[in-house]
């Protein structure tokens, strides 16, 4: 069947132009392709708004019995701080000569709360707190912080539709911000 | 009198007197600084200078393979990071460089300076991989072995952590004390344009969020300008691969801007359209101001200067001439000038660059001194090709105030006592 060679001689050719195509745009041809699998097993960003938060929730309660054996060591029993950060109060101090920064008075976005303990707390274990505990500390930080009620679930929603109280208070960088003249002599 | 080919041996008793008496010597003088290695060396063992010859001479050295890697000599084994006795903890701590001990621009690589968050990772190199996805047209996972196929390109840069020092009291006695946070390294590896054109960017494709493989999984946002222009991947540092504690087997350089940007031990770029507003770029690394707001994404290291030779801790033997020397360095390029003053910054003359001056190097400036053994404040302050002066404390936190944390880039000014000795002049 010619036609049928044809077809195929016809196809083999777009194929080879497909992939000569593919290379022009790859310069070096260097590394393999990332799977949509691989990706999504590396891929723990979640964004200042929430995007990329997992399935999920956990209670302000049960995320009290989690912070009580998970981080109370370091950070004590309710956020005040000890080797860990201090992580609750401090609203109202930032403007004055004793700033307390802590995730209430000083951080932005809600979901950096749940992006840091993910990948990051507790130190002694890293990434091994399920996503339904994760949610749990998350929300009895916020709830410790006034900020979520003590009887509150949080989940992707409502997790990101939390405003921090500092949310607005951040700028960008207007240095050089000192101008220094170049005196030489009777400075 | 000694002649050089004794046939007599010298009573061992004798000899034994010379050494345990010239440790009794050594007590007394001054450890360290200028006051004097020759000085202490004689004290210690005077069977070893003119008119005799010195004991290493009448017995072969080591044998060749007794260090397959090279460490210094026994005699700088008080050279090592500044690592303070009494931190909280020391997982994310942070060890420095002994700036006053060290000549030239390049860092030895152990004495590097360190920063981590979630200690130092045993990585193996095999196994490790750097994933490129996001908002490009092909997602790239590479091998160590891929991204070393690259072509590669080496320069020479600083890193320097963005609390380096903090603006409160107290001050640190030495130059390591005040800026140890900062070293400077030939860096070889790919660039990183190179890279995420391999992957193709798409259009939005505004920052790039690098990830650590380390405990701290550490995260922070790249504006994609940064990426396109001088940022690299780099595997090696200063000839070797990088050390464990500098990212090994790869760590993003982005040049003149804060340490903690230069993600180590690289494991994913993610390509995307807004910053991450990871927790190390929102609640750590923003500069809190006294109204109460806070500058984010604040990159840049600002031109800086520090006077290490003399400088605190040490001591001017005696009046006479002395060499005065430093580094400068600006996050924004090269440094044009340097300027010394030795009357307590009432004038100021211009220190003399050694070459190469290398953009977003460190740069060594010398000032030929003589010292009239009078009590006075010498500093130095660094002017960047951009025309930057570097500005005083006070200049800095009259603008900022003290609840700033990082960026202080001011002048350090020695004071130096009538008996040589150096301190810091704000302490």
């Amino acid at each position: 069947m010619p036609t049928r060679k044809l077809e195929l001689a016809a196809l083999a050719v777009a194929t080879l132009l497909c992939a000569a195509h593919t290379e022009a745009q790859s310069p070096y041809g260097i590394g393999r392709a990332a799977t949509p699998a691989e990706i999504a097993g590396w891929n723990i960003d979640v964004g200042g708004d929430g995007s990329s938060l997992p399935s999920g929730s956990g209670s302000v309660s049960h995320g009290s019995e989690v912070f009580a054996q998970q981080c109370a060591a370091c950070h004590g029993a309710k956020g005040e701080g000890a080797v860990g950060d201090r992580l609750v109060g401090g609203q109202g101090t930032l403007g004055t000569s004793k700033p307390v920064r802590t995730v209430g008075s000083y951080w932005p976005y809600a979901p950096t709360l749940f992006d840091y303990i993910r990948r990051a707390m507790p130190q002694n274990a890293p990434q091994s707190l399920c996503n339904d505990d994760v949610y749990a500390v998350s929300a009895y930080i916020l709830s410790l912080n006034g900020l979520l009620p003590a009887d509150a679930t949080l989940d992707a929603k409502s997790l990101a539709a939390i405003k921090m109280p500092n949310r607005n208070m951040f700028v960008g960088d207007p240095r050089p911000d000192v101008k220094t003249p170049e005196c030489m002599s009777g400075c | 009198m000694t002649k050089p080919n004794r046939c007599r041996q010298e009573p061992a008793s004798r000899r034994r007197f010379l050494r345990e008496g010239s440790i009794l010597l050594g007590g007394a003088v001054i450890a360290g600084g200028l006051a004097g290695s020759e000085a202490r060396a004689a004290a210690e063992n005077t069977g070893n200078l003119p008119p005799n010859a010195p004991e290493w001479m009448k017995t072969p050295g080591d044998p060749m393979g007794t260090q397959p890697y090279g460490a210094p000599s026994p005699f700088e084994k008080d050279v090592i990071k500044n690592i303070s006795k009494t931190l909280p903890q020391y997982l994310s701590a942070s060890g420095r460089t002994p700036l006053q001990d060290l000549d030239g621009i390049i860092t030895p690589n152990g004495l590097f300076y360190e920063r981590h968050h979630g200690g130092v990772p045993t990585i193996d190199p095999a196994q490790h991989r750097l994933m490129l996805h996001g908002l490009v047209d092909r997602p790239l996972l590479f091998t160590m072995d891929d991204i070393r196929r690259f072509p590669s390109e080496s320069h020479i840069y600083f890193l320097e952590c963005s609390g380096n020092p903090e603006y409160k009291k107290p001050y640190g006695k030495t130059a390591s004390d005040l800026v140890g946070l900062l070293s400077c390294a030939e860096w070889t590896g790919v660039s990183l344009k190179l890279v995420l054109q391999e992957a193709g960017l798409q259009p939005g494709a505004k920052w790039v969020v690098a990830e650590g493989a380390d405990s701290a999984a550490m995260t922070r946002s790249i504006p994609i300008e940064k990426c396109l222009d001088d940022a690299m991947l780099a595997y090696s540092q200063n000839g070797e691969r990088l050390r464990p504690q500098q990212g090994y087997p790869l760590r993003l350089l982005v040049p003149g801007f804060e340490g903690n940007m230069n993600v180590k031990w690289l494991r994913r770029l993610h390509v995307t359209a807004e910053p991450a507003y990871s927790r190390d770029e929102t609640s750590k690394y923003t500069d809190p101001m006294p109204d109460g707001t806070a500058r984010e994404f604040t990159f840049y290291m600002e031109a800086k200067s520090i006077i290490t030779r003399p400088s605190g801790g040490q001591r001017l033997s005696a009046p006479g001439f002395h060499e005065i020397s430093g580094i400068a360095w600006t996050g924004r390029g090269k440094v044009r000038r340097v300027d010394v003053s030795v009357d307590d910054g009432k004038s100021w003359q211009e220190a003399q660059l050694q070459e190469p001056v290398l953009t977003r190097a460190l740069t060594r400036f010398r000032l030929p001194w003589h010292w009239d053994g009078k009590p006075l404040v010498i500093q130095s302050r660094a002017i960047d090709e951009t025309g930057y002066v570097q500005p005083t404390l006070a200049e800095l936190l009259a603008v900022r105030g003290d609840n700033y944390v990082y960026h202080n880039n001011a002048i350090w000014p020695w004071r130096i006592a009538a008996d040589g000795e150096v301190t810091n002049a704000h302490a």
